[in-house]
């Protein structure tokens, strides 16, 4: 099994028309994921190498049948686009988009959360999620994942989660959903939402968890894992070097005085028994270990 | 983006709050002409993006010319905390009857808006947040819902503030969240906010931090660009539209993403070295963006070696071997370059660059493998 996504996720692609829609969608639907329909207003009727494009969401959920939306439109539109997934009937939304405002999140955030309790919200800024094997909506490469399990893999940065998929690929080590939760301030998912979702999972046994200096949610995390997980988890956590207040790139990562220090982090993990290593290589060691003693 | 006292107190006037009539000197002779201008007595107020600077004689009451002149001198150039005063705020001085503290940002965890509001405002903020923490009142606002009059005038009350300061700190509260949200700022703070003897409320400083996501929508923003860093590597950087951050080790690093070059920076000082900088060139980079990264940390004097760390998604690892070679044609690069290069098109990168491999310029398999080297050429008395 995996989690979110599988073969049967009927997908739609907000932004299909546009050079990185198109680019991303077909790659996705390479990889066997059921891209059923593009959406950009004033486009409905036309195709992008035989995928239908649709005005609006509603008909292209009508029409399709379809449950998920990637959402890959610039920055000053990606807010309305969500919530437009969200009221035409989509259930799970993965949004790319990297520089969204901080306040347009957080109110598409609280929106969602208040007239649509049941809408999942991946991202944004994120790379998105895999099920190797089955689905893949975003931006990974999907060769670079195994599909099989056992690992369940969960993480705020981008080409981390490439450099943990491929640690573990290239030792045999499958996965069965790999999520990018983003670097933004605001992200729809979080890691208890994955975490919860991997310990549910009958076929995910271990779980790698990919954090970054910025916010309280892996404490928050640690918490969780210390109170519900019974899988085993490795953490690792980028930035221990990083200088407070300045962003590190993402916009989630900054440590404002004392508070969101990888120190802090990883000493939250380890008292919670996570395997907590110093760097993407060790962490994929360690799992692999963990694995074969499986 | 942080803003400078100054800056954030002219974006504050924007939104409609009340804040000291003022200019900016950035000399003697301009800090006595805005004092004439404004009346005396006034403030003048060292214009540094650091905390401290009151205790660091970075702020002065001058009631004449010969006064705001002398204080004028004594701060600028004066160093704060390692930032050197080179702008003066020059204000009329207020009367204070009270001293409140008001503050706006984003709850991270619990993902609404947090005010912050408190009766003991002032320079001692931090130790009231600390040692008596109820003295702070805090209040989740829902940013779909936003904040009226009503409910800051509530708020007002709950956090102690005099009666005779409610009705104006509301009003001004509501200015100060509409300045957060509509001026997209990541922070928006007021210390001291105060009551003056007539009752009036009004902003006596201003912290600013601005969302760099939103800038698109703010052209208004641009002034803001051209003070932002002193720091040379940094303006080079952003004119060739890279995220750096300089920092005083002597490894450069090239990554990206900014988890995997947050990550490059931890394994070299792992291995004993220390990075001169943060640079993520982000998904996707082409040649071009390759060379222009190699071009800003060579301008650095302080690398010794460059360290290279690219995983392929988005980005081709063949073009970064042609960014590669494209800035070994256009510049002489001083540093030896260690290459760590995986995922997409990895094979044909290696491929382009094996001709050219030499003692300048060296792979390595793995990320760890190729931090020690970029350590050890970094280092080569061995310090490590």
């Amino acid at each position: 099994m995996s989690i979110f996504v599988d073969e049967s996720t009927k997908v739609i692609v907000q932004g299909l028309t546009g050079s990185q829609g198109r680019f991303h969608g077909l790659r996705n639907r390479d990889y066997g994921t059921q891209v059923v329909a593009g959406v950009t207003p004033g486009k409905g009727g036309t195709d992008v190498e035989g995928i239908p494009v649709y005005d609006t969401v509603a008909e292209a959920v009508a029409a399709t049948g379809a449950t998920a939306s990637f959402v890959v439109v610039p920055p000053a539109f990606a807010s309305a686009a969500i919530v437009e997934a969200a009221q035409g009937g989509i259930t799970f939304i993965v949004c790319i988009t990297e520089g969204i405002p901080a306040h347009d999140e957080a109110r598409t955030y609280n929106r969602l959360v208040e007239e649509f309790p049941g809408v999942r919200l991946l991202g944004p800024n994120c790379p998105g999620v895999i099920s190797p094997g089955k689905c893949n909506i975003g931006i990974t490469a999907g060769e670079i994942a195994l599909p099989g399990g056992p690992v369940g893999i969960v993480s705020r940065s981008g080409t981390l989660t490439y450099q943990a998929l491929y640690e573990l690929s290239r030792q045999g080590v499958g996965q069965t959903t790999c999520v990018g939760i983003g670097g933004d301030p605001v992200p729809g998912t979080n890691f208890i939402d994955c975490l919860s979702a991997f310990e549910d999972d009958p076929d995910t046994k271990a779980v790698m968890m990919i954090g970054e200096i910025g916010g309280s949610e892996e404490e928050r995390a640690a918490e969780w894992i210390a109170a519900h997980m019974t899988k085993p988890v490795v953490a690792y956590i980028a930035g221990v070097t990083a200088p407070a207040g300045r962003k590190m790139g993402h916009a989630g990562a900054i440590i404002s005085g004392s508070k969101g220090t990888a120190q802090a982090k990883m000493a939250a993990l380890a008292a919670a028994g996570v395997h907590v290593c110093q760097n993407p290589t060790e962490a994929g060691e360690k799992m692999v270990e963990l694995v074969r003693a499986l | 983006m942080d803003l400078f006292e100054y800056q954030g107190k002219q974006y504050f006037a924007r939104y409609g709050i009340p804040v000291s009539p003022g200019g900016v000197a950035d000399t003697v002779d301009e800090a006595v002409a805005v004092a004439q201008r404004v009346g005396y007595p006034v403030v003048l107020k060292a214009q540094v993006k650091v905390g401290g600077r009151g205790k660091a004689g970075g702020v002065k009451l001058a009631s004449d010319a010969a006064e705001a002149a002398t204080h004028a001198g004594a701060i600028l150039g004066l160093d704060i905390k390692g930032h050197v005063v080179k702008r003066l705020w020059v204000e009329h001085a207020s009367d204070i009857a009270r001293e409140y503290y008001a503050s706006f940002t984003l709850d991270r965890p619990n993902k609404v808006h947090l005010g912050m509001l408190s009766a003991q405002g002032g320079v001692e903020i931090e130790t009231v947040a600390v040692e008596s923490p109820d003295a702070i009142a805090t209040l989740a606002i829902d940013p779909v819902v936003g904040l009226d009059v009503a409910t800051a005038r509530r708020w007002c009350a709950e956090a102690g503030l005099d009666e005779e300061a409610r009705a104006g700190a509301a009003d001004l509260l509501v200015a100060l969240y509409r300045c957060y949200t509509e001026g997209d700022c990541d922070l928006a703070e007021v210390n001291p906010l105060i009551l003056t003897p007539e009752g009036r409320v009004h902003a006596l400083d201003a912290k600013v931090t601005l969302d760099d996501n939103a800038a698109y929508r703010h052209p208004e923003w641009e002034e803001f660009r051209a003070t932002e860093t002193d720091d040379p590597r940094e303006r080079m950087a952003r004119e060739r539209g890279l995220n750096y951050i300089g920092l005083s080790g002597t490894v450069g690093i090239i990554a990206n993403g900014a988890g995997l070059a947050m990550s490059t920076l931890d394994v070299v000082n792992q291995v004993g070295g220390s990075a001169a900088n943060f640079l993520d060139i982000g998904g996707g980079a082409d040649a071009g963006v390759m060379a222009a990264a190699l071009e800003v940390i060579n301008h650095d004097p302080s690398v010794r070696s460059i360290f290279v760390n690219i995983f392929g998604g988005i980005t081709r690892v063949d073009e970064v071997a042609r960014g590669v070679l494209e800035a070994l044609g256009r510049v002489e690069i001083t540093a030896p370059i260690v290459l760590r290069l995986d995922g997409t098109n990895a094979v044909e990168g290696r491929a382009i660059l094996a001709p050219h491999l030499s003692e300048r310029l060296v792979t390595e398999p793995t990320m760890l493998d190729a931090a020690r080297r970029a350590v050890a050429l970094a280092n080569p008395q061995g310090e490590s």
